[in-house]
């Protein structure tokens, strides 16, 4: 009971304006690797509400698709930078 | 009790996360900014997949959770290392607080520059970047 509602009334709610908080640097950060950290945070966010929602609808298995998720998240940023090295003088 | 814990744990991280977004937003620097990106996000998504380790109350679940727990706290750290290495080398500015850069003279001028070009990223919404864009490279 106590825990629907912190649920639904605390954790989904700070987690979308955390979403919404990096998308607005995601649309505004003035060069690249700023656009790529506020990705990088959204994606860890978008980690924290599966997990959430694990609890929410009490299926365990939602655990392996937040791991799979952070693996994805961290190989995109190693990505993003090997690119950025490559960069050659034009965005 | 064990659900107060529960929603208590859960509250806490998605309060960190919520630093790490104002954070996100508010900085000045590239590099303030991945700092608390890193350090917030990552103990929010500690607190949270704790709680779940806590929830279940099952040995697979825990042990994954922990699992998960140690890959993040492992990762996170090198991707923002990695992140902010190339950053400056591509010549991102500090913020004009600075008042210590450790790395100022270690790289050449031309560290990162396979063919001696400008090395800069340029602001991509500035007017000549904008027009370069759309004249494509001569």
């Amino acid at each position: 009971m106590i825990l629907q509602a912190a649920i639904y009334y605390m954790v989904f709610p700070l987690l979308s304006v955390t979403l919404v908080l990096g998308f607005i640097r995601l649309l505004l950060g003035p060069t690249l690797p700023d656009r790529i950290i506020a990705f990088e945070l959204m994606s860890i966010t978008a980690a924290g509400i599966i997990v959430v929602s694990a609890i929410t609808t009490n299926q365990a298995v939602l655990l392996d698709v937040a791991s799979a998720w952070a693996i994805v998240s961290f190989l995109s940023v190693i990505a993003f930078s090997y690119y950025i090295e490559k960069w050659r003088g034009r965005p | 009790m064990n659900e107060i814990l529960i929603s208590g744990l859960l509250v806490i991280g998605s309060f960190f996360m919520l630093v790490a977004g104002l954070g996100m937003l508010r900085m000045p620097d590239l590099f303030l900014r991945m700092s608390c990106s890193t350090k917030a996000a990552t103990i929010g998504v500690g607190t949270m997949l704790l709680a779940l380790a806590l929830y279940f109350e099952d040995l697979g679940v825990a042990t994954r959770a922990l699992a998960t727990i140690c890959f993040i706290f492992l990762t996170a750290p090198v991707g923002a290392h990695r992140i902010g290495r190339i950053a400056y080398l591509v010549g991102v500015r500090l913020w004009e607080g600075t008042i210590t850069d450790e790395l100022k003279g270690v790289y050449p001028a031309d560290a990162c520059l396979p063919f001696g070009q400008e090395c800069l990223i340029p602001d991509i919404d500035a007017p000549e970047v904008r027009n370069d864009i759309e004249q494509g490279p001569e």
